[in-house]
C-alpha cells in the first residue's frame, strides 16, 4: 500500500507517543510520580532507623564485670590492650559496686548488661542465659587472661601484604552488585508499570480509544503508550539519578559504596538501562492487555493483581538463582522473558561475556512485540463489543426481527 | 454489485459511481450471541448514506467493522477497494457516538491530534483547526482546553476534528444523538456541504427523518439483518402513493368510483375524507365520475409513502415501534 492513505504502524506509534509523554510530562501526576520513591526512601530510613534502635536496645555488648575493686580495674585495662588487637569482637566491660547475686545485677533497673562477670580473673564466672554465654565466653576467657597475666605478652607485629581482593571475595562483592541491580530495576519497573494501566483505563474513559482505534491499528495504540511511558519513566530516572547523585557527592565516603561489576560500571549501567527497558515493556504490555481487557478502575485491580503477585515470584525466582550462575534454575529466569531482565542484569554484574546479553535483549524485544500484538488481539476482541444503544437493549429492541 | 463470496465489482448498482465502501455478508458474534448477521451494504462515492435502526440493532457493530476496529468473523469489505480499512485511514474521518477528547487539549491541540491520526502534520493540523474553530464560531475557545468547553462546543470540536484532514468517506455513528435543534440543523448543513464537494458521508440514525431528509440510500437494519439497502426513494416506492380526496358529499352515484376498501373519515358537518390507493386506471377517469356525481370535491392530493411507512412495510410494526420510542427517548435527553 502506498503511503498517501495512511501512517504506517511506526508514525502511528509516534502519534500516539507524543502526544501520551507530553500530556503526561505536563500533569500532576507526573510530580507525584517522581516524588514517588521518596515515601519507600522514607519509610525505609524510619523503619531502619527505628530497627537500629531497637537492635541496639536488645542486643547490648555491655558486660558488667563485679569482681574485687582490683581485679575489675585489671579486666578492664586487658581489655582495653586487647581492643586494637581483637576489635569489635570483645564486648564492652563496666566495673559494678553492687554487692548483689550476679543473677541480680542482670536485672537491674537502668542497666542494660548482657552478661555478668564474677570470680576472679584466674576464675571468671559468667552469668548471663545460655546464648549470651556462647557468646560471650570467649572473649572473657582471653580478657581474664590478659588481666590475670604477670607478665603482659608481647603481640608481633604482622606485616601486611595487602591484594586487591581474592575470588571469593569478588564473587560475594558482585553478588551483592547483582542483588542490588535486581532490586533497584523490580522497584523501577512497579512503580512505572502501573502508571501504564492507569493510562489505558483514564483513556478508556475519555472514551477516546474508539477514535484511536479506528484511525491506526490498535497495535500501535498500545506500543505508542508503552514508549511514551518509557520516556516518561526515562525523564523520571534522570531526575531521581541527579538527585541522588547530589546526595552522593554531598555525603562522600559516608555512602555505602557497591563492589563493581564485572562488566564494568558504565557498561553494567548501559546494560541496565536497557533490560529496564525491556522489562518495563515486557511488563508494560502485559498490563495494557489487562488494562484493555477492564471496563472499570475495579476490575483493572482486581485483574492486576495476580500479574503483580505473578511479578513478585518472578523475581524471587531471578533473585535466588543469583548464586548459582549456569543452574538450571538460572537459565530458565534467563530465558522466562518475565524473568528474563532480572537474571540478565544479575549476569552482567557476575560475568565479564557480553553476547548472552545481545541474545536477552533480541528475545526480549520479540516477546514485546509478541506481547503487544496479543493484547491488541484481546483488546479488538474484548472490547469493542457494541455501541451505546445495544448495551443497553441488546437483546431486546434490537432482537425485533425484521419483516 | 455483488457476484460471490469475496469477490466484488466495483460499480454501484445504476453501475455509474465506483463504491466507496463495499461489504457483503458480514457476521459478527460476541460472545455467542449474534450482533450482525450478514450484513451487505455498498455505498456510492459522493453519496449520503443512511443507516437506519433502532438501537441494538447492530449499526455501531457494522459501522466499526465497517472501519476495521473490530474484525467480521464472516463476509468481506472493502473501503475504497482495499480490504483493510486502516490502509486507507487517512481518506476516512470517523465521530463515534460515545463522543471523547483528551480533556487538558487546548481546542487546537484536539483537533491537530486527530489530524494527526490521519497524517496530517501537527503544524498544519493547528492552522487548519484554528481556522474551521474560527468558521464555526468558535474562534473564542481555540485556547481554552476541552474540560472547559459546554457539551455542545466539544461536540463541535471533535467533529471538526474528524474533518480537519478532508477525508473522503465520512462516518457519523449516531451524529445527531446528544445535539439539541440548533445543532442537530448545522449538522445537516455540514453533511449536504460535504456530499456537495463529493464527500462520501455515512451514518446510523435511528431518527427516520434525518435519514429521509438527507440520505440518497439507506440501509434498514433489525436485529443484525438488512432487510433493505438501496435508495430512499425505491423504499418508499414500496408502498403505494395514496389518494386523499375531500369531498362535501358523503353518499351518491359517485361513490362508485372509490374502491371498496376507501377508508372514510369525517370532519365536522360538511368535510368528508377518503384514503385510498391510486386506481389502476388513473386519476383523469375516477376524478370525472366524482365530478359527474357531484361529489363536490373540496380538495385532492396524491401522497406519496414517507420513509417511516417504508421502514414499517420492510421491517416490521415492532421494529418501528422501537425506532420510535428509540427516538422518544432520544428526544428527552
Amino acid at each position: 500500500m502506498n503511503d498517501t492513505t495512511r501512517l504506517s504502524r511506526f508514525e502511528a506509534a509516534r502519534v500516539v507517543a507524543r502526544r501520551d509523554f507530553r500530556a503526561i510530562l505536563f500533569s500532576r501526576a507526573f510530580l507525584f510520580f517522581l516524588l514517588g520513591p521518596l515515601f519507600p526512601i522514607g519509610i525505609g530510613v524510619l523503619a531502619g532507623g527505628i530497627g537500629g534502635q531497637v537492635q541496639r536496645d536488645a542486643n547490648t555488648r555491655l558486660v558488667a564485670v563485679a569482681m574485687a575493686e582490683a581485679d575489675a580495674a585489671a579486666m578492664v585495662e586487658a581489655r582495653a590492650r586487647l581492643a586494637p588487637r581483637v576489635g569489635t569482637a570483645l564486648p564492652d566491660l563496666e566495673a559494678t559496686t553492687s554487692t548483689a547475686p550476679p543473677s541480680e545485677i542482670l536485672r537491674e533497673p537502668g542497666k542494660n548488661y548482657s552478661a555478668v562477670v564474677s570470680g576472679t580473673p584466674n576464675a571468671p564466672q559468667i552469668t548471663a542465659p545460655p546464648q549470651a554465654i556462647a557468646y560471650w565466653s570467649g572473649p572473657i576467657s582471653m580478657i581474664a587472661a590478659q588481666a590475670g597475666a604477670r607478665d603482659i605478652p608481647s603481640y608481633p607485629e604482622v606485616t601486611a601484604r595487602p591484594v586487591a581482593t581474592s575470588t571469593a571475595a569478588v564473587r560475594t562483592d558482585r553478588i551483592r552488585t547483582a542483588q542490588a541491580g535486581q532490586l533497584l530495576l523490580f522497584l523501577l519497573m512497579m512503580l512505572l508499570a502501573g502508571m501504564v494501566l492507569s493510562n489505558l483505563v483514564e483513556e478508556k474513559a475519555n472514551k477516546v480509544i474508539e477514535v484511536l482505534a479506528a484511525a491506526i491499528p490498535m497495535d500501535a495504540v498500545f506500543l505508542g503508550k508503552l514508549v511514551a511511558m518509557l520516556g516518561v519513566s526515562f525523564v523520571g530516572i534522570a531526575v531521581w539519578a541527579m538527585f541522588g547523585g547530589a546526595i552522593a557527592l554531598l555525603a562522600g565516603e559516608a555512602l555505602p559504596r557497591l563492589p563493581e561489576p564485572a562488566l564494568g560500571w558504565p557498561l553494567f549501567v548501559t546494560i541496565g538501562i536497557a533490560y529496564f527497558a525491556m522489562g518495563y515493556l515486557l511488563l508494560g504490555s502485559l498490563f495494557l492487555t489487562i488494562g484493555g481487557m477492564a471496563a472499570t478502575v475495579r476490575e483493572v485491580q482486581t485483574l492486576s493483581m495476580p500479574v503483580t503477585m505473578a511479578q513478585l515470584l518472578v523475581f524471587f525466582l531471578a533473585a535466588s538463582s543469583i548464586t548459582r550462575p549456569g543452574s538450571p534454575m538460572e537459565l530458565f529466569s534467563a530465558v522466562f522473558p518475565l524473568s528474563s531482565p532480572f537474571a540478565m542484569l544479575a549476569r552482567a554484574a557476575q560475568s565479564e561475556a557480553l553476547w548472552p546479553h545481545a541474545l536477552a535483549l533480541a528475545w526480549q524485544a520479540l516477546c514485546v512485540l509478541l506481547f503487544v500484538r496479543f493484547g491488541a488481539l484481546i483488546f479488538r476482541r474484548r472490547v469493542m463489543k457494541s455501541g451505546k444503544g445495544g448495551r443497553a437493549v441488546k437483546g431486546h429492541v434490537g432482537g425485533t426481527t425484521p419483516a | 454489485m455483488l457476484t460471490e463470496t469475496g469477490t466484488m465489482t466495483r460499480l454501484s448498482p445504476a453501475g455509474s459511481r465506483p463504491l466507496a465502501i463495499e461489504a457483503q455478508g458480514l457476521v459478527k458474534r460476541f460472545d455467542g450471541i449474534l450482533a450482525v448477521d450478514g450484513v451487505d451494504i455498498a455505498v456510492p462515492e459522493g453519496a449520503i448514506y443512511g443507516i437506519l435502526g433502532p438501537n441494538g440493532a447492530g449499526k455501531t457493530t457494522t459501522l466499526r467493522m465497517l472501519l476495521g476496529i473490530i474484525d467480521p468473523d464472516e463476509g468481506v469489505r472493502r473501503i475504497f477497494g482495499k480490504d483493510r480499512p486502516h490502509e486507507v485511514a487517512k481518506l476516512i474521518g470517523y465521530l463515534p457516538e460515545e463522543r471523547g477528547l483528551y480533556p487538558a487539549m487546548k481546542c487546537d491541540e484536539a483537533i491537530a491530534f486527530m489530524g494527526a491520526l490521519r497524517g496530517l502534520s501537527l503544524d498544519e493540523g493547528r492552522a487548519r483547526g484554528r481556522e474551521l474553530l474560527e468558521r464555526h464560531g468558535l474562534g473564542h475557545a481555540i485556547d481554552r482546553q476541552i474540560r472547559q468547553l459546554s457539551k455542545g462546543m466539544a461536540q463541535t470540536v471533535q467533529l471538526l476534528g474528524t474533518l480537519v484532514h478532508r477525508p473522503r468517506l465520512v462516518v457519523f455513528d449516531e451524529p445527531f444523538s446528544g445535539l439539541d435543534a440548533i445543532n442537530q440543523g448545522k449538522l445537516e448543513v455540514t453533511i449536504r456541504e460535504l456530499a456537495r464537494d463529493g464527500v462520501t458521508v455515512i451514518f446510523s440514525t435511528h431518527v427516520i427523518h434525518h435519514a429521509e431528509r438527507l440520505c440518497d440510500e439507506v440501509a434498514i437494519i433489525a436485529a443484525g439483518k438488512v432487510p433493505y439497502a438501496g435508495s430512499v426513494d425505491a423504499a418508499r416506492d414500496r408502498i403505494p402513493a395514496q389518494v386523499r380526496l375531500e369531498t362535501r358529499a358523503s353518499e351518491g352515484a359517485w361513490r362508485a368510483a372509490l374502491p371498496d376498501d376507501a377508508r372514510h373519515d369525517r370532519r365536522g358537518d360538511e368535510s368528508h375524507f377518503w384514503y385510498f390507493p391510486v386506481p389502476e386506471t388513473g386519476i383523469e377517469a375516477m376524478l370525472k365520475q366524482l365530478i359527474d356525481g357531484r361529489a363536490g370535491i373540496l380538495s385532492l392530493s396524491i401522497e406519496r409513502a414517507g420513509l417511516h411507512d417504508a421502514f414499517v412495510e420492510i421491517a416490521g410494526e415492532a421494529a418501528a415501534r422501537a425506532l420510535k420510542l428509540d427516538a422518544a427517548a432520544g428526544e428527552s435527553r
